[in-house]
């Protein structure tokens, strides 16, 4: 028996040809291969994302989970340990921190908060720390008030440096301190420090001590009496006027100025009451 | 003439793209076979300064990379019979060799047999007045050949200056920066119905391909079958095919005539099927295995069985003898040599100064087709296998290949031809101007 088959064509459709040069073109290999994935995931999340609903959704589902990591008792900050401040500046430090412990670490900037607590004037350095526990450690070096400084915004107390420690309303509230007047006196409260503690014997008496024109010191007693100092060597010329005072009761007669800005010549200028005692003592008619 | 020059010049325009790109495919359309290989081109050693011989020469080093045969179908004598069915051998061939090389080819060069080849012998001459010959000159000369009346429907396939003569001066290769006062210069044309590379244009460009040249068969088997001393010295190359028989002559290293003739191994091949009364593949088989063209004692007792599926058990079972199948296709093949040596006498190849004559083609492979071509054609007869090109896969390297490898020389080293010399200003039409504008208007 003949068999009636028809062997196939061996030639490829017109379409099959058309698909294999296709395939065969690089520029549309490289697209399917790279573009379509690429379209095809940002379709997909397009379509999924394209839903107000769901994209508020996603996003506080993210955020819990976010959350919950983030609150795990590990990371929890129980308490502040402060060190190394006074009450004052503790209640400051304790204003700048987040009202309410317990609270997640995360949330806590050390470096912003460091930053905020150095603006603090009392605050001279300060180092913060988380610790094992849950305890934000608070170490700070405070600035040691050495004296007072009148300006004219009032009075300051102020470390050996001339930074603002505090304010004051009244001189009163820090009698302990001495009292630094002056343009530029703020500079050098070094020297001004010696100059008070030399002026130690006469400790009761004096008042404050001002810098003028920037340039040498005046010592202010009460009563109204000033040493006037030179620019060099004013502890010296100090302690003459100490050594005066003590041997001759110097301060304790009726003078307004030592003037011992010219070390070779002291001058003394006297109230003007005792100068007309003085004439009338001896016989010379009133002036006036 | 101008339109010829046109489409030459972009076709040749698309083969400089293609080789630009780095891959083509060759194309050979046959009778019994097409084949396509696909060539990349590396541009590594692709222009050596210096050696310009012609316009695109130096575009060295090419490899193959895909090969494709299929079963031809479709064509007859050549020529393209039935276009659908030629369209789908196109479509098979040239989808093997892409899936072979991995990569896809726009651009093909093709090469047929058919179509009637005839050529015409040109001369031109231009004045020179004492002056250099520049590359315009060989223009102009080249443009004042008298071209002959070809006919209506024939078209012109290669037209390839053979000779320059410079004064009294013959035989140069390239005259150019020489000094005389006449450059003449002959020319060989060859026409081909036009109709038949309509076809093919058309075949190729439904297959989704750019057509970038075309050859003739007879030619470009001749450039990859002779040897250079050959193509020096003179020499005919016989390419048997399966529809037709292709005839080039070479001399000097340039193709001087080309003829066909209409009769290949099919004709063998149906000899032996109305002799023996089998079917055409049977005939076919039988002609590869046992086919021969010189009989001996010994072929009496060989016999060959017959194999049908008829039914009937007598004619199913018949043998031959092997003499009987030489009897029958000896007188064929001497038919067809005999009409080669007519062809190549009318072109006066008796009068080379060299006759060899180099066999090929799948045809050629008929034992003793060298003894009995000796004894029509003259003494110096031999064989001839295509060149080796790299990468040709070895199914590849047979003597039905020849056309296919001599194309891919064709590709890579082509001849220099009319067009690739710029025309003569004063030969351009007026109108040129008015063109560019209306392809401005056109494009944009």
């Amino acid at each position: 028996m003949q068999q009636m088959t028809r062997r196939a064509d061996p030639a490829p459709s017109r379409w099959a040809y058309k698909v294999q040069r296709m395939w065969l073109t690089p520029s549309f290999r490289t697209g399917l291969r790279v573009g379509l994935p690429v379209v095809a995931v940002a379709l997909a999340l397009g379509v999924y994302l394209g839903n107000e609903q769901r994209r508020t959704d996603l996003f506080a589902s993210v955020e819990a989970v976010k959350r919950d990591f983030q609150e795990r008792p590990e990371f929890m900050v129980q308490t502040l340990a402060v060190e190394g401040a006074n009450e004052k500046t503790q209640k400051a430090i304790e204003e700048l921190l987040p009202a309410s412990f317990p609270l997640s670490s995360f949330d806590l900037n050390l470096g912003e908060l460091r930053d905020q607590i150095r603006e603090i004037d009392a605050v001279k350095d300060v180092s913060l720390q988380i610790r094992t526990g849950g305890v934000l450690q608070v170490a700070v070096d405070e600035r040691v008030p050495v004296a007072l400084w009148r300006g004219p915004e009032g009075v300051e107390v102020i470390d050996a440096y001339g930074v603002r420690a505090d304010k004051l309303s009244t001189r009163v509230e820090r009698p302990d301190l001495p009292l630094i007047v002056g343009e530029g006196a703020k500079k050098n409260v070094t020297q001004a420090l010696e100059l008070i503690a030399a002026a130690t014997p006469i400790r009761e008496r004096v008042r404050g001590i001002v810098r003028v024109s920037n340039r040498r010191w005046d010592l202010v007693l009460d009563r109204d009496q000033r040493i006037l100092l030179p620019e060099q060597g004013a502890v010296h010329a100090l302690e003459r006027v100490i050594a005066l005072a003590q041997a001759k009761e110097l301060l304790a007669r009726d003078v307004a100025v030592v003037d011992m800005r010219l070390a070779d010549r002291p001058t003394i200028r006297m109230t003007e009451i005792a100068h007309k005692e003085l004439l009338r003592v001896r016989g010379h008619k009133a002036e006036d | 003439m101008i339109e010829l020059y046109e489409t030459q010049r972009a076709m040749r325009g698309l083969r400089k793209a293609a080789l630009q790109r780095g891959v083509i495919a060759i194309l050979d359309v046959g009778t019994s076979k097409i084949a396509c290989l696909v060539l990349r081109f590396d541009r590594t050693d692709a222009f050596v300064e210096g050696e310009d011989i012609g316009s695109m020469a130096g575009q060295a080093g090419f490899r193959v990379v895909g090969a494709a045969t299929t079963r031809s179908r479709g064509v007859r004598f050549g020529e393209i019979d039935a276009m659908a069915e030629t369209e789908r051998a196109i479509r098979t061939v040239v989808q093997a060799a892409q899936k072979m090389a991995g990569v896809r080819v726009d651009h093909v060069i093709a090469t047929f047999s058919g179509a009637r080849p005839r050529s015409y012998g040109l001369a031109g001459s231009v004045e020179l007045d004492g002056q250099q010959v520049t590359e315009e000159d060989i223009g102009c000369v080249l443009a004042s050949c008298d071209v002959p009346d070809y006919g209506a429907g024939r078209e012109v396939l290669h037209a390839q200056p053979v000779n320059f003569a410079l004064d009294h001066r013959s035989g140069m290769i390239d005259p150019r920066g020489q000094i005389g006062n006449t450059l003449s210069c002959d020319m060989h044309m060859l026409t081909v119905d036009a109709s038949v590379i309509q076809n093919l244009a058309y075949c190729i460009k439904r297959c989704d391909l750019e057509l970038a040249g075309v050859a003739s068969s007879a030619y470009v088997s001749g450039t990859s079958a002779l040897i250079e001393d050959e193509k020096e010295l003179g020499a005919a190359c016989i390419d048997l095919g399966g529809g037709t028989t292709g005839l080039s002559i070479f001399m000097r290293k340039h193709m001087i005539y080309a003829d066909t003739v209409r009769m290949g191994g099919d004709h063998v091949t149906s000899d032996i099927s109305m002799g023996l009364q089998v079917p055409m593949t049977t005939a076919e088989r039988i002609k590869t295995f046992y086919g021969g063209v010189y009989a001996t004692g010994m072929d009496d007792r060989e016999l060959i069985d017959l194999d049908g599926d008829s039914g009937d058990w007598e004619h199913d079972r018949r043998t031959v003898s092997r003499t009987e199948l030489i009897g029958i296709m000896r007188p064929r093949v001497e038919e067809i040599l005999e009409e080669v040596r007519a062809r190549l006498d009318a072109a006066g190849f008796d009068h080379m100064p060299s006759q060899q004559i180099v066999l090929t083609g799948g045809g050629s492979q008929i034992p003793g087709l060298d003894g009995l071509a000796s004894k029509i054609l003259g003494q110096q007869v031999r064989l001839g296998r295509p060149l080796r090109v790299h990468g040709l896969p070895q199914a590849a390297t047979g003597p039905g290949f020849a056309s296919a490898v001599g194309l891919c020389c064709f590709a890579a080293h082509p001849q220099d031809e009319w067009w690739d010399f710029d025309m003569p200003v004063e030969r351009y039409p007026a109108r040129s101007l008015q063109r560019a504008m209306k392809w401005f208007k056109d494009n944009w």
